[in-house]
């Protein structure tokens, strides 16, 4: 067989006319899935895109690759049926906030929980798009909406801290319009063997537009941004003066500036992706006192369901033999009548 | 015929043509254990039979509760048995809760054996007793067998050094032995089972072995009152083969294993933990060695959405709950028949609504396998009737389900899920294979293809160079498969999905007289697991010299074309059912003929009797 020529971003386009409105967050995370499609090694026929429902979970529609838009919130749950079916397919859950944190939040803490090899993309636009603009469970307090038209009263969650609450093992954030950030994030969720959880900033321009301004702003970015890199010390700041720290008695963060009241480089805290404490505090990290963390949190891999699933079957046929039924069948107490 | 109407007495043995036997205790007292042990004994002795296993939802109930009381019945005899029998003509009561709970049952001249030690005033007060019921004279209808059980299994079982708790817990198995001498029945299997369950315990295993032949010794030598001796049951004519015991729940399991290698399509099965369903999935789950993945899904929902994905796959999907569950799958359910992927629903029934009856059975989710989804969402629905029939029910759904790419519901119910009976093993080589036919070729595919014949939609697994493409719940175009919102064109879906499921009609056998002739002045019709008493009811009936027919109906929908002609040849219709009238409106609605209902929503299956009186009052009327 000759080696197929190499895939390109045109490959993985369909003829379906984008429906998403203009300006939305999601052409971008689109156009960056698309182009790192080719770059992955992976037969195009074995990508299988799956989602839920809402305005992000059109995503399959778009993508020249097999694709099943199901209904809303049980994407993890038909992608772990797939994966089962086959785990040699590849396979990406395309996902919202409602979808995936509200009324599929048991499916999404499972799904992370029993480590199902899946890239779960989780577009957060802290809104209800598809069902014009209700509050959704990452709303902030406060948030006016046509079920709120007071104000939303209730908690919101943190979908890096869900994640890591149900035992996620890769958990990543990025932004829809940093294509290169985001295609770091979406190639190490790629490489992780097991659930990869990245959540990505989206903007919703008609319901909730400018919702995640202070951290998308470049002007404002490096003030407001805390890129992790695993093995580095917590730098941010316009000048890279700033820093994060641990108080060991307390146990508590702070941002302390290089230079001032003595702090040093070696003050600062180091990320370690392995470190699921250090993960759990970064996922709580917001504006305006502490810079949003982006990159990847955590990433400590671990047995993947499927494959153990398979590997089981495979013990048991060691052991049992060649399966017939008509012998199973004759098994046990049986008796003849003449 | 029963124990007090013998047919013969010789010096030895009263000869009986068929018995019913129940076996009531704590729910911590083995009665199922000891019900399930008597029955092997009697399928190898050559008896036809019927089971019904009748337990509470909990666990452990209190010592002594009523609402404990665990029972265990089986009809056998020298005749086909198609029911668990109406009245009672032994029982074995382990204690005054037991004895108060079903001696109701029990007919006058019953043989009632009782664990004279278990009446203690604590007990007695606590089933509801005032007065010693083998004292007071309030059994003097029936004839009582009274022994000091406990005091002689601790005597029987001293050697091996067990504690009290376990030494009792040998109880069961005394029992045991002793109805097994009353019936002439071989302990070997019951003894081979013991060494096989406690293999690692040798001094339980020993124990219990112990009881069994104390308590069958105790029928040898004792001196038992007048009117208590060994029944002989002969034989039943049935046809010579190979035969095993099977619950509808094993039934159905060995069924979807042998659909999936007749349809060549790997199995993967997703369930969620609901009484009186999930030993569907621990059986698969114990068979790995077939093409079977079993997944205990986080609820219900997920595990309908996950073998519909391992569907869309290329595997064949199955998902199984009882009632309630089925309710939550059922917008699942409905993605599976708007992208036409094939999935197989097994429906246990219980008691409703909500909770309900857990352990008890029903066949009230009719409605809801017809109806219970929103929008048009028609699909295929077959009904077991007996627990073998599980195997072959099954095999028919994973059929309808490949060959037509539907989700298909399957019933079956409590009753026959927990019930054995003798089954004439099926052999594979028998059975007509319909491997499945998934798109491999690039040129000219789209994913609206369809079957012309069966109008079954193209199924194309990921992994196909070539056939990549996208489904969904949204409505696709007929003709590209691409989002369509445009109204011919959801008329016309609506109409294709339609013709999908109805034209299956012509793909199923006709519809046959169960017994009696294709027309005359009544027929009873039936679906389910009611068959047995159906059967039997009839069979009464014809023997009477009364016109009356049974018609037992398999397919629920599509119904079989020629039902319409065959029951409009009968002057009456009756249709018992345990629910309040389900299939009888359908039959009402589609037929417009005056079809009657019988029913009985009570968590216990139909007594032969019911049904009797129903078709003599149907034919005076």
């Amino acid at each position: 067989m000759n080696a197929p020529a190499k895939l390109t971003i045109k490959d993985f386009e369909t003829d379906q006319e984008v429906r998403w409105c203009p300006g939305c967050g999601d052409y971008a995370i689109l156009k960056a899935v698309q182009k790192l499609m080719p770059e992955l090694d992976v037969p195009k026929e074995n990508f299988v895109f799956i989602s839920g429902i809402g305005c992000s979970s059109r995503f399959p529609y778009y993508m020249e690759t097999f694709g099943f838009h199901t209904i809303h919130g049980r994407a993890p749950a038909i992608a772990s049926g797939v994966k089962l079916a086959n785990p040699e397919l590849d396979v990406w859950v395309i996902t919202g906030d409602g979808d995936g944190l509200s009324i599929g939040g048991n499916h999404m803490m499972h799904v992370l929980r029993r480590n199902v090899d899946l890239q779960i993309l989780l577009f957060n636009n802290e809104i209800y798009g598809l069902t014009k603009g209700q509050y959704s469970p990452t709303s902030k307090v406060g948030t006016r909406s046509p079920s709120t038209p007071d104000g939303s009263v209730d908690l919101p969650l943190s979908p890096c801290q869900f994640a890591l609450g149900s035992g996620a093992r890769f958990v990543a954030r990025s932004i829809d319009t940093e294509m290169k950030h985001l295609t770091e994030m979406l190639t190490r969720a790629h490489d992780h063997r097991g659930a990869s959880f990245v959540e990505i900033y989206q903007n919703c321009p008609v319901y909730n537009d400018g919702v995640f301004e202070a951290v998308k702003n470049k002007k404002n970015a490096p003030e407001t941004r805390l890129v992790l890199e695993h093995g580095n010390p917590m730098r941010f700041g316009q000048n890279n003066d700033k820093g994060l720290m641990l108080d060991p008695r307390t146990l508590k963060l702070s941002v302390v500036t290089l230079g001032e009241d003595g702090v040093e480089e070696e003050d600062l805290l180091v990320h370690d992706e392995t470190n699921k404490v250090i993960a759990q505090m970064l996922a709580d990290l917001r504006g305006p006192d502490f810079p949003t963390p982006f990159g990847v949190l955590y990433n400590a891999p671990a047995p993947a369901y499927v494959a153990d699933v398979y590997e089981q079957r495979i013990a048991v046929r060691e052991k049992k033999g060649r399966a017939d039924l008509n012998a199973l069948l004759r098994s046990g107490q049986t008796w003849t009548v003449e | 015929m029963s124990v007090v109407e013998e047919i013969s007495q010789d010096s030895n043995a009263r000869t009986v043509e068929s018995v019913v036997v129940r076996f009531a205790g704590d729910s911590g007292d083995g009665m199922q254990l000891t019900g399930t042990n008597f029955t092997e004994a009697t399928a190898i002795y050559g008896n036809d039979l019927a089971t019904f296993p009748d337990f509470p939802a909990e666990i452990r109930a209190p010592a002594g509760a009523t609402f404990g009381v665990s029972a265990f019945q089986i009809y056998f005899g020298s005749e086909d048995v198609t029911t668990a029998g109406d009245d009672v003509d032994v029982l074995v009561a382990m204690n005054p809760a037991a004895l108060i709970t079903n001696l109701k049952d029990l007919v006058e001249g019953g043989l009632v054996i009782v664990d004279a030690d278990a009446f203690t005033d604590k007990n007695m007060a606590r089933a509801g007793y005032e007065k010693n019921p083998l004292e007071d004279g309030s059994l003097d209808r029936y004839r009582v067998l009274s022994i000091e059980i406990t005091k002689r299994v601790l005597e029987a079982v001293k050697p091996y050094d067990l504690t009290h708790k376990f030494a009792v817990r040998c109880k069961n198995m005394w029992t045991l032995g002793l109805v097994m001498w009353l019936f002439e029945r071989s302990r070997d299997a019951a003894i081979a089972g013991l060494e096989s369950k406690f293999a690692n315990r040798p001094e339980i295993r020993d124990a219990n072995i112990a009881a069994l032949n104390a308590g069958h010794a105790y029928g040898e030598t004792t001196e038992l009152p007048t009117g208590v001796q060994v029944y002989s049951v002969p034989r039943a004519e049935v046809p010579p083969g190979l035969y095993r015991n099977t619950t509808g729940t094993e039934a159905l399991a060995f069924g979807l294993i042998a659909g999936s290698q007749l349809a060549s399509v790997p199995l993967a099965f997703a369930s969620y933990p609901i009484t009186p369903a999930s030993s569907l999935l621990h059986s698969l789950a114990s068979h790995k060695e077939f093409d079977v993945m079993t997944f205990q899904a986080e609820d219900e929902i997920a595990a309908a959405c996950a073998a519909i994905g391992a569907s869309f796959a290329g595997a064949l999907g199955v998902t199984s709950s009882s009632g309630p569950g089925i309710a939550l799958k059922g917008e699942a359910i409905a993605l599976a028949a708007a992208t036409e992927l094939p999935l197989v629903i097994v429906n246990t029934q219980r008691g409703g609504p909500s909770t309900g009856l857990p352990t008890k059975t029903e066949q009230s989710d009719l409605n809801q396998a017809l109806f219970g989804r929103h929008a048009d969402t028609s699909l295929p629905v077959i009904a077991s009737c007996t627990s073998a029939d599980c195997f072959d029910v099954a095999i028919e759904a994973v059929r309808i389900a490949t060959k037509y790419r539907v989700p298909v519901m399957l019933l079956s119910d409590g009753y026959m899920a927990n019930a054995s009976e003798p089954w004439h093993v099926p052999d594979m080589g028998d059975y007509e294979p319909f491997p499945v036919a998934y798109e491999t070729q690039p040129d000219g595919f789209s994913p609206a293809n369809r079957d012309p014949e069966t109008l079954a939609r193209v199924w194309a697994k990921p992994g196909t160079p070539g056939l990549e493409h996208r489904i969904g719940g949204i409505e696709k175009s007929y003709e590209t498969g691409d989002i369509s919102y445009e109204p011919e064109n959801h008329q016309k879906m609506t109409d294709v999905r339609k013709a999908k499921v109805d034209g299956i009609a012509r793909d199923i056998p006709e519809q046959t007289v169960a017994m009696g002739d294709s027309s005359g002045k009544l027929a009873v019709v039936g679906w389910g697991s009611t068959f047995g008493a159906i059967h039997q009811a009839v069979k009464r009936c014809r023997r009477e010299g009364m016109d009356v027919s049974h018609i037992h109906i398999r397919h629920l929908w599509p119904l079989p074309p020629n039902l319409a002609s065959l029951l409009s040849g009968y002057d009456a219709v009756l249709v018992p059912e345990m629910n309040t009238g389900q299939l009888v409106k359908v039959l009402r609605a589609e037929f417009l003929i005056d079809a009657k209902p019988l029913n009985k929503v009570s968590g216990q299956p139909f007594k032969i009797r019911e049904i009797v009186d129903a078709i003599k009052a149907s034919l005076e009327s």
